[in-house]
């Protein structure tokens, strides 16, 4: 294994195989915090480098963090595959990183050599990648999911609905929900971040959600974003449950800090298949974004973009029916601007779909970050032409509880009128049904929520 | 190319321009209409619409509408152009965010401290950038500036104000003026003495761990700029602790959060603050355990 690497006549020598991982990443303001990030442009090219000759068994051999130290490097190793493993295990990272870009190869020879790779193997190949790489390359792979509709297929983009209240007002949220059906939005989820987490709220606002989607036969499907716990007894008491959401990280620290395990996360899907309501097989909805883990302080010295490859690895176990990434979430101290928020959402959305994951992207801000609507919208339109799955659907893409922009209802509208795209085909027939949508485009009545109002 | 020919040129491919109807000669501006333009400064400067607009065309049900409207305060029922917003919501959601970055980027001026009698300091944080991306940092105080600060402010009173900056230089020039005095006159009607308060720039709440030991008081009142939201970029926080340094934990600081003129109105605030100061001194807590012993 070679660690050293010279361009220009200058020599660079890494001190392990995640020193390199972590000097090769593209500039984010989390990496500088920590002290991991490359010091100067040449030797984050240097990385680059000496990471493109590194061979997929180097990486293997040397976890970022140890098997008996960490679950979420027990999860990623033994998920492995070991026959393809053994196939590719002599490939180098560049090797890889044409496999995946060759014509040759598409959904299925992809999928295949997915089941061999680690999390940082995933996360190596894509700080090879430009952003047209990561656009090339994520289009090639459309990995649907299926709750109580199917989204992911080819040809379509789903939003969820997220009728976000500063204070769960029942009646505001259904304003903003039926505002968002309206606008063709909430084929992937209903789902609201409630402020308070508690069954009993949970249970007040989820009737008025379900409420909204049998009275109108929406075929969908509902969640509340409260922590797992709150969800898994929600379903123990016989409140509706289609799918059980929760916050993952890249680290086992990082996961203890949000509340949960392994064996967590595995009953919760148990508990969503035996109570819950929906059809399945894939009940898990999690969320992501870089820098959690910095930001919680449970990074172990690993850079935020091969934490964030970790994640999706503990994801992956649990055959989620969506995975959203929200890492201009986090804040300015993991991902500072506008250009960094695009380039973590290329590189996301490419590393899920590489796990085999049905993935989606918030590209978001918050207002202390040098990152503005443009920005939001550019990272909609990019993920959007790689792929993406779905996006959220925010009313005038400010959320006025989490205090952060995202993609708003009429963002969803338009991207799929740019791209020729189709929502999730049972809810397209219900757009059409309630006059909202005809041949693929909005009618005059959309955009107007008292059609639902007698 | 010499400036007469350039000049020439120019003047000579307009002329064709309009002999061929391609240029409308009332679209060349003279020097009167340019004139008269600017002049037009009696009429009322143009405004953003109203939030509470209602933009939908042709509702289905304008009272179910307006009922939507007064729940929530999200930006719903702007109607639409296409498929994107129309101009006037487009621009109003672009005046909330650039007063959000203003909100942070903006430094509480000169002119507002001194007007409040506030003497200025700042933590090792170098500049605005390094501010936000190593927050760490503004909770840090140098040597220098805590010998600034012996030098400029009291010691050994029982309580000591700071003011600092945060994520809101608009929410402390906002809400300052009103807060700080009913404070002050609350403390000192009940007894306690009061240290001559100062602002610190780029800090975070955490500074209070080295202000506190360094003046020798019992309670700080921090007054520190929240993250600003679209809705209002004017909502600032009050944490306190009792002898708080750097053993404090988030679990010992009380805070009472969203104070602006539309969530708790700062004069109101200050008073409130006053009597919660009050409960540390004679419990000698701040924090989860102050707030179980009010319960």
């Amino acid at each position: 294994m070679n660690l050293r690497s010279k361009i220009n006549n200058q020599i660079f020598t890494f001190k392990s195989v995640t020193d390199v991982l972590a000097k090769a990443n593209n500039e984010k303001s989390g990496d500088a915090l920590v002290g991991l990030a490359a010091e100067t442009a040449t030797e984050r090219v240097a990385a680059k480098l000496c990471l493109s000759k590194l061979q997929l068994k180097d990486i293997y051999e040397n976890p970022v963090i140890p098997y008996e130290e960490d679950e979420v490097t027990r999860i990623i190793y033994d998920d492995v595959n070991t026959a393809i493993y053994k196939k590719i295990c002599n490939w180098s990272v560049s090797e890889l990183r044409e496999y995946i870009l060759s014509s040759k190869s598409g959904q299925n020879e992809l999928l295949n050599i997915s089941r061999g790779l680690t999390s940082e193997m995933i996360a190596a190949v894509a700080k090879l990648m430009s952003s047209m790489d990561l656009v090339y390359a994520s289009k090639k792979i459309k990995v649907a999911g299926h709750c109580n509709t199917t989204i992911g297929l080819p040809g379509t983009l789903s939003f969820r609905n997220q009728p976000n209240h500063p204070t769960d007002d029942v009646e505001g949220v259904l304003a903003s929900l039926k505002e968002g059906l309206s606008f063709g939005c909430g084929d992937a989820v209903l789902g609201l971040n409630p402020v308070e987490d508690n069954v009993e709220n949970f249970e007040r606002v989820m009737m008025a959600i379900v409420g909204v989607k049998e009275k109108y036969e929406i075929p969908t499907q509902c969640c509340i974003l409260a922590h797992i716990t709150t969800q898994m007894q929600a379903a123990k008491n016989g409140i509706p449950v289609d799918l059980m959401f929760q916050s993952i990280a890249g680290t086992e620290s990082a996961n203890t800090a949000f509340g949960i395990s392994a064996s967590m996360l595995q009953e919760a899907r148990e508990i969503a298949l035996k109570l819950g309501t929906s059809t399945g097989p894939n009940v898990m909805y999690f969320e992501t974004g870089q820098g959690s883990e910095i930001s919680l302080d449970c990074h172990h010295g690993v850079d935020e973009m091969t934490l964030e490859a970790r994640t999706y690895g503990v994801g992956r176990r649990y055959s989620p029916f969506m995975v959203n990434n929200v890492s201009g979430f986090i804040g300015p101290e993991t991902i500072y601007t506008g250009k960094e928020v695009l380039r973590a959402d290329l590189e996301d959305l490419f590393m899920g779909k590489l796990h085999g994951l049905p993935m989606g992207i918030a590209p978001c801000y918050t207002n202390h970050m040098k990152a503005d609507q443009d920005d939001q919208e550019m990272g909609t339109m990019l993920c959007a032409m790689a792929g993406a799955n779905f996006f959220m659907g925010v009313s005038g893409g400010d959320d006025c509880m989490l205090n952060y922009q995202d993609t708003s209802f009429h963002d969803d509208a338009s991207i799929r009128e740019i791209l020729n795209l189709r929502p999730a085909p049972e809810f397209e027939k219900w757009l059409e049904k309630m006059g909202i949508m005809e041949n693929g485009r909005l009618t005059d009545r959309a955009g107007d929520p008292s059609i639902f109002d007698k | 190319m010499d400036n007469q020919i350039e000049k020439d040129i120019v003047e000579s491919v307009l002329a064709k321009l309009l002999e061929q109807g391609i240029l409308n000669p009332s679209a060349k501006p003279t020097q009167e209409a340019a004139n008269q333009n600017t002049m037009d400064t009696d009429c009322e400067p143009v405004t953003l619409e109203p939030m509470d607009f209602i933009g939908v065309e042709n509702p289905h049900n304008p009272e179910a509408l307006k009922m939507m409207r007064k729940s929530t305060p999200a930006r719903i029922l702007m109607g639409r152009a296409g498929a994107r917003q129309r101009t006037a919501s487009l621009l109003n959601f672009q005046a909330d965010h650039a007063a959000a970055v203003d909100a942070v980027f903006k430094d509480v001026s000169d002119a507002f401290l001194a007007e409040h009698n506030l003497f200025k300091v700042k933590t090792i944080v170098k500049d605005k950038d390094e501010y936000l991306m190593k927050p760490e940092l503004g909770k840090k105080l140098s040597e220098e500036t805590k010998r600034e600060i012996l030098d400029k402010g009291e010691k050994g009173k029982q309580v000591q104000i700071i003011v600092v900056d945060g994520l809101s230089s608009t929410s402390i020039e906002a809400n300052i003026a009103d807060v700080m005095p009913a404070l002050i006159q609350g403390l000192e009607t009940q007894g306690i003495t009061v240290a001559k308060p100062f602002f610190i720039q780029y800090g975070r709440v955490g500074v209070m761990d080295d202000v506190a030991p360094l003046v020798a008081c019992d309670v700080i009142v921090e007054f520190i700029g929240e993250r600003p939201g679209l809705i209002t970029a004017d909502s600032m926080s009050a944490y306190m602790a009792y002898r708080p340094d750097h053993n404090t934990v988030e679990a010992e600081r009380t805070v009472i959060s969203n104070i602006h003129r539309g969530g708790t109105p700062p004069a109101e605030a200050g008073a409130h603050l006053a009597t919660v100061v009050k409960k540390m001194i004679d419990n000698k807590v701040s924090g989860v355990k102050l707030a179980e012993l009010m319960r």
